[in-house]
């Protein structure tokens, strides 16, 4: 297939389709991994590798591409599933997520498969990596933009805050956080385990961040935040993109006990019929 | 370039980052308020677009480094050694397993920082540091071997940790010596015991070799500056000709100069190796007296090494300050 991006909603809902499906059926084949947090940010990841981000899926190493930097690592299925809708690594790879050998690893690996930017996984590190290439790429007078996927749980990790605190006193605009606000983590919702994480919003911009609130499953609203945040100048922007963790199968959405978990091979194949994601 | 004076490795290291700053666009640096300690001031002033201040968070900035080295910077990242390599998990997740061309600098390594005591110590960070598969790791013992390291280091690939002092060594090399990744050096030759020391205690065993002497030992003395991937040649001659080794370093005899020594040997040449360091904590105090105290003083490492040439098992004792 030839890589198009688009700005039409309607083909980009399909995309997001086509990858929960991939979700599902690559991480029931693997038996393990992290499905609903990689629902939550579909939309997310849709919105920027099918229609604002600058990468060629033929060409992991191009200087100038933008940068995509997934900090909750354990949602790395979607990324694997957007590689294989844009045709940078075969489809048929998918089933070997999380096996022996397999470029795909648990948690995204640029030494196996160049297209992840970072290694990430233990939460709370990939925005002071995203922040590093944004002042790279600002040292360098390049035009690539850096993204940095949070978790809201990790948005707990102090490192977090020494990577907010610090990037707007660099006056630099090429970067950009979106926070998959899903409300849920691994044992329970933010709200039980840490309610003071919110306001969230408020933190962010007590730090100096362009924020920007969005309902992160609607693309319209995702593309337009997106926008915004290439359009502000002098302030690094933040996202805060309100999800739902499993969004697309019900039995997943907002569940606290879904969180490291796949659904059996049968049971993806009837969510993915049921819910005409085929 | 190198001059033949004595002084700290972390001024040393501040010269050296200054010239490599006027030959290499790549080189940046970043600070977490503790500059005029770690001596990137001066980098600082006369590069201030590749100089970077974070603040007091060293978990970001080990983070930063990474990501700037990803976009071709080759970024040196200094703090104390204790509060830097605290941040293990960062190190080895961001920096080592990214494969990244970051250079850790550690300075105020171990009881020689003196008064500020043991909560700036650096005593513990070269084990870490050893465990990360791809982390190179250097402890120069004078300031021209300290500039070179840092030259080598530029070009470097893949993650390194400098180990730096806080206080003024002797300058042990002149204008003639050449940095050689990898390779230790020996420094005197001897046939009833093998010094082997890195950083500031290698001028210590150079002078604990001199009392050996005067008793009728004959002791090599090697200086490991690489202590990551270690030289296992030398190691292994030294096993061969001397009937015991003694390592000596500013550090917990634990996973530091002692550990590798030790692995290197237990696998190709076994012998009886003393492991002189710092057992505990540290302390606060004059340096000259805590390296007495914690058995790392040339009297104290001659006599421990001498004890170990007689009986071999209880002179592990001989270090009683250690606390």
């Amino acid at each position: 297939m030839t890589f198009t991006q688009t700005s039409d909603v309607s083909e980009l809902k399909q995309i997001a389709k086509r990858l929960r499906e991939k979700i599902l059926r690559m991480t029931a084949e693997a038996g393990s991994g992290h499905p609903s947090t990689s629902l939550s940010s579909v939309e997310i990841v849709t919105a920027l590798h099918f229609s604002r981000m600058r990468w060629d899926p033929k060409n992991a190493g191009w200087d100038d591409r933008d940068r995509f930097v997934i900090s909750k690592g354990h949602g790395v299925p979607v990324l694997y599933a957007a590689y294989a809708e844009a045709g940078a690594i075969p489809e048929d790879e998918l089933g070997t997520l999380r096996k022996t050998g397999s470029r795909l690893q648990g948690h995204p690996d640029p030494t196996r498969l160049p297209f992840v930017e970072a290694a990430t996984g233990s939460l709370g590190q990939g925005l002071s990596i995203s922040l590093g290439l944004a002042l790279a790429a600002k040292l360098d007078g390049t035009s690539w933009r850096t993204y940095c996927l949070l978790g809201d749980g990790e948005c707990e990790e102090g490192q977090v805050w020494e990577a907010a605190m610090s990037a707007p006193r660099f006056d630099i605009d090429n970067l950009c956080a979106i926070v998959d606000f899903n409300k849920i983590q691994q044992t329970s919702s933010v709200e039980e385990i840490l309610p003071t994480l919110n306001p969230l919003p408020d933190k962010w911009k007590a730090f100096s961040w362009h924020v920007i609130e969005c309902d992160g499953h609607d693309l319209e609203q995702v593309l337009a935040a997106v926008d915004e945040a290439a359009s502000t100048k002098g302030k690094p922007t933040v996202v805060i993109a309100h999800t739902v963790k499993g969004k697309g199968v019900p039995e997943m959405e907002n569940a606290t006990d879904w969180h490291g978990k796949a659904p059996k091979k049968d049971q993806a194949e009837a969510w993915i019929k049921e819910l005409q994601l085929v | 370039m190198s001059e033949k004076r004595d002084r700290a490795t972390r001024e040393a290291f501040g010269d050296a980052l200054v010239r490599m700053g006027k030959t290499d666009p790549r080189v940046v640096a970043m600070d977490g308020d503790v500059a005029t300690s770690v001596m990137t001031a001066e980098f600082g002033k006369q590069f201030p677009d590749r100089y970077f201040q974070f603040g007091i968070a060293e978990s970001n900035i080990i983070g930063v480094a990474a990501g700037m080295a990803m976009a071709g910077k080759v970024p040196f990242a200094a703090s104390f050694a204790c509060f830097i390599t605290g941040r293990f998990e960062t190190i080895r997740m961001s920096l080592g397993y990214n494969r990244t061309n970051v250079r850790i600098v550690g300075t105020h390594v171990g009881v020689g920082i003196g008064p500020d005591g043991h909560s700036q110590m650096g005593l513990e960070d070269c084990a870490l540091m050893r465990t990360i598969p791809n982390m190179a790791v250097i402890q120069p013992a004078s300031g021209i071997e300290t500039e070179l390291a840092v030259e080598y280091l530029v070009d470097h690939v893949g993650p390194a940790y400098l180990r730096l002092t806080r206080q003024k060594v002797r300058e042990i090399h002149d204008e003639r010596f050449t940095f050689e990744f990898g390779k230790g050096v020996k420094l005197r030759e001897g046939s009833d015991v093998a010094l082997v020391a890195s950083g500031a205690t290698v001028e210590r065993a150079l002078d604990a070799a001199d009392l050996l002497d005067k008793q009728g030992i004959s002791a090599a003395v090697a200086n490991i500056h690489t202590i990551q991937p270690i030289d296992a040649d030398l190691l292994v001659e030294l096993a061969r000709t001397c009937r015991r080794i003694v390592t000596v370093e500013d550090h917990v005899p634990a996973g530091g100069l002692g550990g590798a020594v030790c692995e290197a040997l237990a696998e190709l040449q076994p012998a009886p190796v003393l492991r002189l360091g710092v057992n505990g904590f540290g302390e606060s105090g004059d340096p000259e007296e805590l390296y007495e105290r914690f058995g790392l003083s040339a009297p104290k490492i001659a006599a421990s090494a001498a004890g170990f040439l007689e009986s071999g098992a209880e002179v592990a004792l001989i270090s009683e300050g250690a606390v």
